[in-house]
């Protein structure tokens, strides 16, 4: 297994004798079968575990050089390669890749589809080998941790015993806090950008509304709707919707849309998109139902919900970091009211408390959850001081 | 400090400083004493820091910055958990400067406290002849914007440190940019370095 990849060189990957290469592509695009079964925290074991991932840079001889990056929610592996539905720019291009932020000519960058997602992954749409139908709602509850334990996985099979530094925001953070908390001999340093180390009773709100507008859809069908051709769009545009929002900030909603109206001069008396903010939304909400499946957005957002690291230590948050050797640091931004800075706080505190190395800062944006994905120079200076800086 | 030049009571400071100490540096600026520290004795430096520039110039050199207010958040470290703490050039600028050194010497059994000393003579005749906040080299902005709210002088310092039943292992002067004797130091000197220990 090592012997085979030690020649892991871009463009492309020497595959390992499990993984199965997809169509060529410009990097390395892959599935791999994780060869033993997964254990789930809910108990479940999983068997076959199918991970996508995307590759960027050349891992070294020494094998040193590995950063995991962990996406969001609805984000992917595609973080510097155009998305393979909507054929959009990866969603950090202009951070990930050769002479930027995170340099692809010094780090072999990876990030992978999420257990529980659609984007080639084992998820609730994957068949289940026990009856070679889609899983639904079959699928076992997932948790940050079994995200985690998946992509620790597929690091046993690239040969990486122990990754240079962890990056990732909002779950992606979750993931990276996780990684570092529960696999603290494996990662040097831990980047987690608009974050928390457990979902607020507002998170798990906002994500009930979007769930019951999936399941309050009759195309739904108790989740089989794959099997009866059907596509639950009408709830899960609402919920992405719903989620949308929390993703901004009024004063960027101010800014951006005011109460200008939408290809009209004078309001309809009616109930058409009469704003412009209604006409966003509707979009948000159409286009992401291309790229999404119904299921993987209960299965993930109940893994958000399930969040706590400090849960398993009686509320001891700093118990989960005890003696961590790890580099932290944390971002958020001001105006970011879903993982808001005191979340941030309460982290580095805990980092205090257990003595571990950690660094924080909060940035100023106006445009609140998704500043960390917006170009913002502030950031990547930050994101590459941190990454680059010796130990 | 291999060769790097590092301001004057900053020098002084790390002079005192023992290799391998882990030190907390509060109000830390972009890091450069903590890097000096570092370099120079392997000390595990951790720094506070309000401006968020300055933070993130110390995490790009890949120091342990947090962003915070000495006022407010040095309740967030526990007992102990550092052998020493540095407050230079920050307490005169703080809410509550009695309240920060307590948690300085609860965070750590030592510190060191620089400050500018307001009974230097400049400052003196600037109030005495002048009628008028005095703008020096050590105090450079006008009354209305300095960051400077509690203004102190070395005598007050030490009356405060007994006071308090802290303990004064070592205080150094500087005038000038220069350390000088203590003789006189209350309208000498410019600038005062304390080391407390906790009593």
């Amino acid at each position: 297994m090592l012997a085979s990849l030690a020649t892991l060189t871009p463009p492309r990957a020497t595959p390992s004798p499990r993984a199965m290469a997809t169509t060529a592509h410009p990097h390395n695009r892959q599935q791999i079968v994780l060869p033993a079964p997964l254990p789930l925290d809910c108990g479940a074991v999983l068997d076959g575990v199918v991970v996508a991932y995307e590759a960027y840079g050349a891992l070294n001889a020494v094998r040193d050089n590995a950063v995991l990056l962990c996406h969001a929610l609805t984000m992917d592996q595609y973080v510097a390669s155009p998305h393979p539905v909507t054929g959009k720019p990866g969603w950090w291009d202009r951070v990930v890749g050769p002479g930027l932020t995170i340099d692809t000519d010094r780090y072999f960058v990876i990030c992978a589809n999420v257990l529980g997602s659609c984007m080639g992954s084992t998820g609730p749409a994957s068949a289940d080998p026990g009856t070679g139908k889609p899983y639904a709602m079959r699928f076992p509850v997932v948790t940050i941790a079994d995200m985690v334990r998946a992509q620790m996985a597929l690091l046993d099979m690239l040969g990486i015993d122990r990754l240079h530094a962890v990056v990732g925001g909002s779950m992606g953070g979750m993931q990276a806090l996780a990684l570092a908390a529960h696999y603290p001999a494996r990662v040097d340093r831990a980047l987690i950008i608009a974050s928390a180390a457990r979902h607020s009773a507002q998170n798990i709100a906002f994500h009930e509304v979007g769930r019951q507008a999936i399941m309050a859809d009759p195309a739904w069908h108790g989740g089989d709707y794959a099997a009866r051709g059907a596509v639950p769009s009408k709830g899960l545009s609402v919920a992405r919707m719903a989620a949308h929002i929390t993703y901004l900030s009024e004063a960027g909603l101010t800014e951006k849309f005011g109460r200008r109206l939408q290809d009209r001069d004078v309001k309809t008396f009616g109930f058409d998109a009469d704003f412009q903010i209604e006409s966003y939304l509707r979009h948000q909400g159409i286009s992401f139902v291309d790229r999404f499946d119904a299921n993987s957005y209960l299965y993930i957002t109940r893994a958000m919900d399930y969040f706590d690291l400090a849960e398993p230590h009686g509320g001891r948050l700093a118990e989960a970091f005890r003696g961590s050797p790890v580099k932290f640091a944390l971002i958020s931004f001001d105006s970011d009211w879903l993982y808001p800075t005191a979340e941030s706080r309460r982290i580095v505190q805990a980092l205090h408390a257990a003595g571990a190395q950690a660094s924080f800062v909060e940035l100023s944006s106006p445009f609140g959850h998704d500043a960390f994905l917006l170009d913002s120079p502030e950031l990547w200076q930050l994101i590459s001081g941190f990454v680059e800086a010796e130990r | 400090m291999n060769g790097v030049a590092l301001r004057a009571d900053l020098a002084l400071i790390a002079a005192q400083v023992p290799a391998g100490a882990r030190v907390l540096d509060v109000g830390c600026g972009d890091g450069t004493l903590m890097a000096a520290l570092r370099r120079s004795r392997g000390v595990d430096a951790r720094g506070l820091e309000l401006d968020p520039a300055n933070v993130a110039a110390a995490m790009a050199q890949g120091l342990a910055v947090v962003q915070g207010d000495a006022d407010r958040d040095l309740a967030d470290y526990p007992d102990d958990s550092f052998d020493i703490a540095i407050l230079s050039q920050t307490l005169q600028t703080t809410h509550r400067p009695d309240r920060v050194i307590g948690e300085l010497l609860r965070i750590a059994p030592r510190a060191f406290v620089s400050f500018p000393n307001f009974a230097h003579w400049r400052v003196r005749w600037s109030l005495m002849w002048n009628g008028r906040m005095p703008v020096t080299s050590e105090l450079p902005v006008s009354w209305y914007a300095t960051p400077n709210i509690h203004h102190l002088t070395v005598r007050d310092f030490s009356g405060f440190a007994d006071e308090r039943g802290l303990a004064i292992e070592g205080s150094w002067f500087l005038a000038g940019g220069r350390p000088i004797g203590a003789a006189g130091a209350n309208w000498r000197a410019e600038q005062a370095v304390f080391g407390l220990r906790r009593a």
